[in-house]
This record gives C-alpha cells, sequence and structure tokens, in this order.
C-alpha cells in the first residue's frame, strides 16, 4: 500500500524542498521503494538537493503531457537505488500541470512505488492546488517565526477547504538558545495556535548548508542533529512511536568549545 | 551589563511572548477572513428567518465582520418597516 504525501508551507525559505530531500533519501535508507515529484515548475531545487543535476533528460511536464512514459523520465539516486526523482521543468511555469494530470500520474506511481513525497511551490495558487490534489497526507513545514506561521495557517485552512483532512506538521530551523531564552516562539505557542499534530521538530543546523552545498541530503550524516530529527520523522512516517529530541544546547562548554576551535 | 539586570529585575519583556501575542491577534482577523459568495448566503439567511416575524428593508440592509483589536463581531443593521403579528402563520 503507497502513500502519497504532499510537502507544502505557503511561506518560501521555510525548508520544504530540504524536507522532501530528506526524507525521501531517509526511507530510502530503509529499503523503501521511493519517488520525489518536483512541482515547483520553474523553479526546481530538488535535482540540486541530491546531487542529481546533471542527469535529467526528460520532466514533469514532458511526462503530463504524454511526451513520454513516467520512467523514462525518473532519474535513480547514485547511491540509494530504491530512491527516484521526478523532476520538474526549469522552463515551464505552474499552469503547464494541472490537478487531473497529477493525480493521473501519481495513481500510476503508486503500483510501484512505497512512498510519492510531492514537493509544493510556495503559495497558494495553481501550482499549490495541483500540487495537493493527489495527496492522502499533507506535512505542512514551517518555522518558529510569525509570518511562517501566520503562513502555515493559512495553508492548512486551504488544505481544509480542498478536503485535506489528513495534515502534519514539521517545525523546522528552530533555534533551542533562542527558545530557552525566550527569544522564540516555543513549540507549546505553536501547538497552541495551529493545533496539529506534530510529526518533527528539527533545529537549524549548518550542516543542512554545508550538506546542501555537496548535494548530500544530512540525513545520512551520524553528527548532523537535523539530521537526526529527519531520522526520526522517517521512523515516525513508518508508523514507529519516537520521542521528540531534546537539542543540544549552547551551555558554557559548547561555548567553550567554540573559543578553543577558533 | 544594562540588559543583564534588566533581564533579572524582568524589565524587558522577551520577543517571543510579543510574537505569540500578536500572531494570536493576526490570526483571529485572517480566519475571520469570508468569501463575498458566503457573506451573501449568510445575509439571505438571515433575512429568510428575520421576514417571519417582521417585514425588513432588504435594500437599506447592512451586514459585515467588525474587527477590534483583540476580537471579530458580525454587525448587523436591519431596518425594520412593519411588525408581523400572524407569527404562528409561516
Amino acid at each position: 500500500m503507497s502513500e502519497i504525501y504532499v510537502i507544502t508551507s505557503g511561506k518560501g525559505g521555510v525548508g520544504k524542498t530540504t524536507t522532501t530531500a530528506n526524507l525521501g533519501v531517509g526511507l530510502a535508507m530503509r529499503g523503501k521503494k521511493v519517488v520525489l515529484v518536483d512541482t515547483d515548475t520553474g523553479l526546481r531545487n530538488l535535482d540540486l538537493l541530491l546531487g542529481l543535476e546533471n542527469r535529467i533528460m526528460y520532466d514533469l511536464i514532458d511526462v503530463t503531457e504524454g511526451r513520454v512514459p513516467y520512467k523514462k523520465a525518473l532519474v535513480r539516486h547514485k547511491k540509494y537505488d530504491s530512491l527516484f526523482l521526478l523532476p520538474t521543468s526549469q522552463v515551464k511555469d505552474k499552469m503547464a500541470v494541472n490537478p487531473e494530470q497529477l493525480i493521473t500520474l501519481c495513481n500510476e506511481l503508486r503500483k510501484e512505488f512505497d512512498y510519492i513525497l510531492i514537493d509544493c511551490p510556495a503559495g497558494i495558487e495553481q501550482g499549490f492546488k495541483t500540487a495537493i490534489a493527489a495527496a492522502d497526507t499533507a506535512l505542512v513545514v514551517t518555522m518558529p517565526e510569525i509570518s511562517a506561521v501566520r503562513d502555515a495557517d493559512k495553508i492548512i485552512g486551504e488544505l481544509g477547504r480542498a478536503d485535506k483532512e489528513n495534515i502534519k506538521l514539521i517545525v523546522n530551523r528552530i533555534r533551542p538558545q533562542m527558545v530557552e531564552n525566550g527569544d522564540m516562539l516555543d513549540m507549546e505557542d505553536i501547538d497552541d495556535i495551529l493545533s496539529l499534530e506534530c510529526i518533527g521538530q528539527v533545529p537549524d543546523d549548518i550542516k543542512v548548508v554545508t550538506s546542501t552545498n555537496k548535494g548530500e541530503p544530512c540525513i545520512t550524516m551520524d553528527d548532523s542533529q537535523a539530521g537526526t530529527a529527519y531520522r526520526n520523522i522517517v521512523g515516525r512516517m513508518c508508523g514507529e512511536d519516537i520521542p521528540f529530541m531534546t537539542f543540544e544546547k549552547e551551555g558554557f562548554w559548547t561555548r567553550l568549545k567554540h573559543v578553543f576551535r577558533k | 551589563m544594562l540588559d543583564a539586570l534588566m533581564k533579572i529585575f524582568g524589565k524587558k519583556e522577551q520577543s517571543g511572548k510579543i510574537a505569540r501575542d500578536r500572531l494570536k491577534v493576526v490570526l483571529i482577523h485572517d480566519r475571520a477572513n469570508i468569501s463575498p459568495e458566503v457573506m451573501d448566503n449568510l445575509k439571505n439567511d438571515i433575512i429568510k428567518v428575520i421576514s417571519n416575524y417582521m417585514e425588513i428593508n432588504q435594500t437599506d440592509m447592512e451586514i459585515s465582520l467588525a474587527n477590534d483589536d483583540d476580537s471579530v463581531a458580525l454587525v448587523a443593521n436591519i431596518p425594520v418597516a412593519r411588525m408581523k403579528h400572524d407569527k404562528g402563520n409561516h
């Protein structure tokens, strides 16, 4: 039985694509057969985050317009061979795919894959409506920041109007020290405001940047806190009961370590 | 140093709390934003119910959502032309 997830947020830059790449790699590391569908047409980036940018031959639009079968457009991951990317076009726009086309495609993909993850574009326009059309579950990514939470609330409303009942929250880029100091919204605030089941709490981590630079999602790195948080989300997606991690705070010793590192 | 002292004496409001309070207010307003179509349906339903009891001037009727600082109210101004007395007959 395959599951279709859409990763969405409303606001741009909160980490939808990073989340999609990490969860995809994480599920593949567990041996699941996974396809990642990039629907951010015109602004494609999922290929870069996975290090697959040089292997693209055909794209989503070629498939939905019937020029090639989907199998021809899939790009297999170099390291995890049960992970595939269906890249989108960098030259067309969001109007090039409609919800019905994506539903038809996903119904075909269901026959072959355990997990289908759809990376949604920012905004609430046509591209968003297309991306969510086929999904069984929506993962709403937000940040502990006022505009990201407001946009998440809006997206949750839009998902409700589209009869998407199964919605889960991922809070990304948490800075534990700032939360500790009372200078950042904490999980209690966000729970209180959005009242949505939370499936992930991911700390802000410089390894996300360095791993993105290399095209290797940080979920593969044992020494990355964000990587651990993503591995926990993958576990929860597979039905495991995993408690939320406690973050390493910048205490006296960590600060001292930083001083000596410099 | 002054910041630290202020912190000890609890003078400085934490910005996380400010963010939370501002969000709560803005979301009350955001969530109350309903489409003109829904508003029209609501208006027609109100007219239907009230017309059972009184004759109202429909053209001068106004209905809107009013935003206060931390709450939202449905405000209706419905001019009554005449009361109906045959209440059992509708």
